[in-house]
């Protein structure tokens, strides 16, 4: 559905894209994650045909942005960083407005203005002035007029940046039951992973300009947490207790390649265990830590979450990073 | 076409929803009012004199209220014009709405023509509220219409021209004000360079003549017609347009 190919982007000197290539299938819910200034929001601009690319290509359904830009944006809904509203204009107005510049008939744009009314749950604000309304409201219009001509690709950037965390979950459940009704392919930019979590099938990673993995949520997981690590607090039953001790124990336990001490208080301490490849080392260590006379008052699994992949991967400083990238480049 | 249409009653609205609207509106009535009051009472000492003196002098309304009126009042067009165009684009880069104008399927051109027009409709707006006033001389007198018609032609073109280039000035920043002033020292300075044919006629000083507003503007008010001045003014529009038209394309590469 999309394709990008070696896209570069410019301004100036700067270099805001740096020869990124991805494409996405109909029907799918991609993430685009990266921090700030990554060239998220670029990236978006030149799909939306509101930047030209500097080089490379990027086409929609078969149209090139460049060569076909009102073929791409016939068939695009795309919701900027700030919501495009006018606030002078009342909300069913302006999804009038938008719906009927967007290409919505005039028989049937009545209709689809109280379809994505209704979506998007804003039913009870549609005789409200744009400027009355708050922030949260604002999103869900700037929603609503990015599905009002119910578009084949849906580009958002940012969709719940600025919002309550009540509101952001409501964003999330309506992409979510945009993506269900299966119609959309969805590109969301995000700085957010928890966001990515829940809403994406598959994940696009970029970090100043270069795109540093794309692959499927648990994919991406499931490579990079090759091993396993688990949270210890161990307790001493009578008053003191011997932390180095327990960390020498502790690294003895057949399958354990690291231990770090994490916290340590007079009659207890926390250590980080981490496991060598595929083992399975929680049940040793207990029986470790409780044979040596010892309590044992936790024993977690940490799992390593997306947001922490994340940060290794736009670090730059793992190794588990290099063959992700590479992977799918 | 349609969408054309769309973005020109999206402007026109959205002028009349705002007090900006209402603002020159009154403040153009106002003016064009106290000129006319003016010359009306001008007019009116000179046939007292005329009756008194027992003699008839050539007296004509057109050429006595109307023509100074509006040679008058087109000075105030150059304060109000800006007004009305500095927001056009200004606004939208400022609010980010302009994304959204470029990333629908909507041609440049369509997006401009309809913003031009809905200026356009609201300058005509205002003219036709000030000639409220100009009916009074055809109920008390016999003034001849046709001129007036072509004064208001020709205010209408010089309107449309400094509105062009407003429009053009509009796309540069997104900043209203910086949009506003520089709109109105172009049109001083379109006003101005008519001075220039004043004391000197060497070849510079003609042609800087020649692209003066007023230069072009006064014989309409003298109810000519004049080709060269039609022509002069639509190719202003024109450029206007056109540069407005590059300037919006150049926001892609530059923004």
């Amino acid at each position: 559905m999309i394709k990008v190919e070696g896209l570069t982007k410019r301004y100036g000197r700067t270099l805001a894209v740096n020869d990124i290539s991805f494409q996405v299938e109909k029907g799918q819910v991609v993430g685009f994650l990266g921090p700030n200034g990554a060239g998220k929001t670029t990236t978006m601009r030149v799909l939306t045909c509101f930047l030209p690319p500097t080089a490379g290509t990027a086409s929609l359904a078969g149209y090139d942005v460049l060569d076909q830009p009102l073929e791409v944006k016939r068939r695009i809904g795309y919701l900027p960083e700030t919501p495009p509203l006018y606030p002078e204009m009342e909300v069913s107005e302006y999804l009038t407005f938008v719906g009927r510049l967007k290409g919505v008939t005039r028989s049937a744009i009545a209709r689809r203005v109280d379809e994505v009314s209704g979506l998007c749950a804003i039913g009870d604000m549609r005789d409200k002035l744009i400027s009355k309304l708050s922030k949260g409201y604002r999103q869900r219009v700037g929603l609503a007029q990015a599905i009002i001509h119910n578009p084949d690709v849906l580009i958002l950037d940012e969709p719940t940046a600025g919002l309550d965390p009540k509101q952001i979950i409501e964003t999330r459940e309506l992409i979510k039951d945009l993506a269900k009704a299966g119609a959309h392919t969805i590109i969301l930019s995000t700085h957010i992973l928890p966001e990515v979590e829940q809403t994406c099938e598959r994940v696009i990673i970029i970090n100043k300009g270069q795109l540093v993995a794309t692959d499927t949520v648990e994919n991406l997981t499931h490579r990079l947490r090759g091993s396993e690590a688990v949270a210890v607090e161990v307790e001493s039953r009578d008053g003191k207790l011997d932390a180095a001790a327990a960390q020498r124990r502790l690294e003895q336990v057949a399958g354990v390649s690291r231990v770090v001490l994490k916290q340590s208080l007079d009659e207890r301490a926390t250590f980080e265990v981490e496991s060598l490849q595929k083992a399975a080392i929680r049940g040793d260590l207990a029986r470790a830590v409780v044979e040596s006379g010892w309590n044992l008052n936790e024993l977690r699994p940490l799992a390593l979450s997306l947001e922490e992949i994340f940060l290794e991967l736009t670090a730059g400083e793992s190794e588990v990073a290099a063959p992700a990238a590479g992977g799918n480049k | 076409m349609k969408n054309t249409w769309l973005i020109y009653r999206k402007e026109l609205r959205s002028y009349f929803t705002s007090p900006i609207a209402y603002i020159i509106l009154a403040l153009y009535a106002l003016v064009f009012g106290v000129f006319f009051n003016f010359y009306l009472r001008g007019f009116q000492q000179y046939a007292m004199q005329a009756q008194m003196m027992g003699r008839s002098f050539p007296m004509n309304i057109n050429e006595m209220i109307v023509r100074q009126v509006l040679m008058d009042t087109s000075v105030i067009g150059l304060f109000l014009i800006p007004m009305i165009a500095m927001r056009l684009f200004a606004e939208e880069k400022r609010s980010g709405t302009i994304e959204l104008l470029m990333t629908s399927p909507v041609r440049d051109i369509e997006v401009i023509l309809g913003k031009w027009l809905a200026a356009m409709a609201l300058y005509a707006v205002i003219l036709v509220v000030s000639s409220v006033n100009l009916t009074f001389l055809f109920i008390y007198g016999k003034p001849d219409w046709k001129p007036i018609l072509v004064g208001y032609l020709g205010s209408l073109l010089q309107g449309g021209c400094l509105l062009a280039i407003g429009t053009f000035l509009s796309t540069l920043t997104r900043n209203q004000i910086i949009a506003g002033v520089s709109g109105f020292c172009v049109s001083l300075l379109l006003w101005l360079l008519n001075s220039f044919t004043a004391f000197e006629s060497t070849p510079t000083s003609k042609v800087l003549g020649y692209l003066s507003v007023v230069g072009h503007f006064e014989p309409f008010t003298k109810g000519v017609l004049d080709s060269k001045d039609v022509i002069f003014f639509l190719s202003a529009i024109f450029l206007g347009l056109f540069l407005t038209a590059r300037s919006m394309e150049s926001l892609r590469w530059r923004a």
